[in-house]
This record gives C-alpha cells, structure tokens and sequence, in this order.
C-alpha cells in the first residue's frame, strides 16, 4: 500500500526539511535538471517534450479553423486540454478526465491566456464565422511531481515552435495558401510551484514531496515579472507571509526558467 | 482585456465610485441565512449583490461508493453547481470543466477548517447549487458552505470566510461583481480561517505586479475580516431564533 510507505517517508521527508534538506540532496530552492525538446512530433504543428527530473510531459498543438465564441467573435479560439496517461504512473486510470487533469488544463491555460501570450485577435479570418483555433493538447508521459509546471512550460515552448498554414478566404471559402508562418506569441508565461511540508516551503516537488505535502501553491509570472495566475491546490493551508514569501521567489526561479525556453 | 467594452461603459466614475455605486473598499450587501432546508444535515443560503447560492450538506454517513472510504478519516465530497438559469444564457445542467475544477478548489478551501478524523470511514457530502451567478460566486459558496458544515454539527478548527479583491481600470477593488471580474484587469479569491491565520484557497488571473499582489490580498483579507462578523452573527442567528420559539 503506497500510504503505508507515505507515512514512513513522511517523517523523514518532513524532518530534513526542517533542516532544509531534501531527500534528493537539493536546496529548498532548487529545482531539479530542465531539459527541453522541441518539434518532436512533426504531424503536430507545434511541439515540445520537457523533463523536469523523471517527470515527462509532452505536448502538441493542432491549428483548425472554426467558428468564434458568440461573446468574442474577432478572436481565434485557444483550447488546453491535459491527458494523465494511464502509462505515466499507477495511479493514473482510464476514462475521462477527472478533476486532476482538468485541473492541469485550466491552470497551463490561465497562464497562457491571461499573460496574453497569443495574440487571439490577429487569429480572426472572417469576424464572426470563421477564426483560427489552437489546440494545445498535454499529454504526461512519465509522472514524478510538479506536472504542472512541466506541463506549463511545454505548451509554452510548444506554442513558440507552432507554424500555422497562410489561410485566406475566398468567396467564402476557407483556402491554405503554400508556406507557414509562425503563432503571434506576444508573452512567455512561466509558472513557479511551492509545496509546503512540515511547515517549510519548497519549489518543485517531487512526486515523493507531493504525497507528503500540506498544499501546493503555483504563481505564474509573465515576461515583465507580473504575476498573471495563481492556483492553491491540496488540503492544507499558508499564512499569509509564506505567500508573500513564495511570490518574490517564484519570480526569480519564472526568469530563471524562462531563459531555457526564449533566447534572446 | 476587451478595449471596446470599456470605452461602452466605465466601470469607475470620475469620484472613483463603481459601476453599481460602491467605494473601491466596499463589500456588496450580504445576507447570510443557516438551517434553511429541512431535509438536509446542515445547510445555509447566501446573497452577495446578485448572487444567490444554496448548500445543504449531508453526514457524516456512509460512504458511496463504498471503496472510496478511508480508513483514518472521513472522506469530504463537494459538488458546486450552477443552476441553468443562473446565467445570461442557460447553461447546461451536465458539469462543466469550470464547476469541476470550483468543486476541487472549493473543498481543498474547506477541508484544513474539517476535523475529519473524527469520522473515519464516513463521507461528508456537500452540495452548493448556485441560484443566480453574479461574480465572486466561489467566495460566497465558501463562506456560506462553511456555515451548513458548522450547521450540520462538524466540528471545526474556524469557520472559512472567503472574499475576492481585483484590478478594475487601475484601480484596487474588493468583492468584484460580475462586470468588474470579466472587464478588470485582475481577479483575486482568497480562502480564509482568520483565527489562525491560514490562506486556504489563493487563485488569481490578469495581471499585478509583486508589491499589487500583496496590496490586492491585504485587501481580500480585509473583506474576509468583515465578512467574518457577519457570517458568526448568521449562525448565532439561528439559535436565538430556536431560544425564543423555546421560551414561547
């Protein structure tokens, strides 16, 4: 029963943390070896597998066009949906999504949308009827912990390496033109997670770390340092102060991110 | 966001009054009644401006299905809904990917406050129907939730009191209506058990920067303080009223 080697676990987890050290010999602050992959998958328009340790995510976006929500119809439309595939980890099931995954979802998608990182408006082909949609499909090959900013940071770099057909409309009709050309990527959203354990704040947990924390807490930060998404998770809770706290770090550890996937 | 609706329609006046007439500081009016359905273990019902929510909770009982009982402590299930006629277009009765996610974060928000040890093997079943939606509707179904929980007899570490502060046209505003939440600039809900200082939901999409950040969740913590009182005298309320039916 994995609870019983949870509980085991626990206390020594918890008592190094008290210390400030991790069972995987890391600073409470350090996050584990990043690696990025890009354009991985051709038939995906875009594409990007990120490692963070043994965590594995991959992610491709599809481009379609299709009709505009009623509420905005001059924007192109961006759906995020996330997939905890059976082969990541035991505990992952067949079926539809359950809460977890559209957990993830939402979350890779509040970061991507508020930031404004695609600029939907200049995803319109005809005002009201025909717009161009962005699929960005999460697919968690290997969980480890912290899927979440894995999968963050792969649909970030997925997006960055998308190229959508030239489209054009004529009498009415929707044509490809030959050649591609890049998504309009105006930000680079980059998420930072803590988890709390025994009172300690940490980022970047481990899967071991995440079944014995308190709660999780993810900023997303945007190119300028703005925090543009937040999501407490877990049963636990934080004061005030860890929460101050942890917003200067995650800015830091976002811009240290950021720089593996935007070169400048 | 859409900068063709703002030109419409300013959502803060020249005396920095809002759209529906409140300071920046301001909480909508709040009415919060306990024990209000006769079936149910505990229940309560909220109106927050325009929102009209409903809970009722059911338990500690046994647990449906059974194998999602845990030995050590009592298993907290929450389901938040929004009825199809709580919105401008009716939505679907079937659960949309939104109120699973409000169902997650709502019970993670209750469940530090729950001594659910107390229960093994049990469930507590939680049931939030949203009547009318009219933004900030998760912190309203936290706030009055948590009163059906005490209602129902679950012991609790504190009541959670939730409220919600944003960004509207540059400016810092709490308890957001829903205007101001799909027009401003920044969102902010916060969960929180003010006697022992613990945040238990922290959510936010716009834009703010660090030293914003922190002035935006001062000023939802604030709102909760205010919302604290009323929500103790609503359950106080309650048992006032069964003195005096007593004493007739």
């Amino acid at each position: 029963m994995a609870s019983v080697m949870v509980k085991v676990k626990q206390k020594q987890i918890a008592q190094l943390i008290a210390h400030g050290k991790r069972l995987d010999g890391r600073e409470p602050n350090d996050y584990r070896p990043i690696k990025i992959e890009v354009g991985v998958i051709e038939k995906a328009e875009g594409s990007a597998r990120v490692k963070i340790g043994n965590t594995e995510v991959l992610v491709g976006t599809k481009v379609d066009v299709g009709e505009p929500f009623p509420d905005t119809p001059e924007e192109g439309v961006l759906t995020v949906n996330a997939e905890l595939v059976p082969l990541a980890s035991p505990s992952f099931e067949t079926g539809p999504p359950d809460e977890n995954s559209i957990e993830l979802a939402r979350i890779v998608d509040r970061g991507i949308r508020e930031s404004k990182a695609i600029a939907t408006e200049e995803l319109c082909l005809e005002p009201g009827k025909k717009v161009i949609i962005v699929f960005i499909d999460v697919y968690v090959l290997n969980h480890d912990g912290n899927l979440i900013d894995a999968s963050a940071l792969a649909a970030l770099a997925a997006i960055m390496n998308t190229k959508m057909p030239k489209y054009e409309i004529v009498n009415g009709e929707v044509k490809k033109k030959p050649g591609y050309i890049p998504l309009p990527i105006r930000n680079y959203p980059v998420p930072a997670t803590f988890a709390k354990i025994n009172g300690k704040m940490i980022v970047d947990p481990w899967l071991e770390e995440e079944q014995v924390m308190d709660a999780r807490l993810t900023m997303t930060f945007d190119k300028d340092g703005n925090i543009c998404a937040i999501q407490k998770g877990g049963i636990g809770h934080f004061t005030v102060q860890q929460i101050l706290d942890a917003a200067k770090i995650g800015q830091q550890k976002s811009a240290d991110i950021r720089k593996l996937v935007v070169k400048e | 966001m859409p900068a063709k609706a703002q030109e419409k329609q300013k959502l803060i006046d020249k005396e920095g009054k809002r759209i529906d007439g409140r300071n920046p500081d301001e909480l909508r009016p709040i009415k919060i009644e306990v024990g209000v359905l006769s079936n149910a273990d505990g229940s309560a019902y909220i109106e927050q401006g325009k929102c009209k929510i409903l809970a009722g909770v059911y338990g500690p009982r046994e647990t449906h299905p059974k194998h999602l009982a845990l030995p050590d402590r009592a298993l907290l299930q929450c389901r938040y809904h929004m009825a199809p006629f709580s919105v401008e277009e009716r939505k679907s009765p079937a659960p949309s990917r939104r109120e699973i996610e409000l169902s997650k974060v709502i019970r993670e928000a209750l469940e530090p406050a729950v001594f659910l040890e107390y229960y093994p093997r049990t469930s507590i079943d939680l049931f939030i129907e949203v009547l009318q939606a009219d933004g900030g509707t998760r912190g309203a179904a936290i706030t009055m939730a948590s009163l059906a929980l005490a209602d129902a007899g679950i012991p609790m570490k504190d009541l959670v009191v939730a409220c919600a502060a944003g960004k509207v046209e540059g400016k810092l505003v709490l308890d957001l209506s829903d205007a101001e939440d799909k027009l401003g600039e920044a969102d902010l809900p916060v969960a929180y058990m003010p006697t022992i200082d613990a945040v238990t939901l922290l959510q936010m999409d716009g834009n703010l920067t660090l030293e914003e950040f922190e002035q935006t969740v001062n000023m939802a913590l604030n709102g909760c303080k205010q919302i604290y009182k009323i929500q103790k005298e609503a359950l106080k309320a309650k048992y006032v009223a069964l003195k005096e039916v007593a004493e007739e």
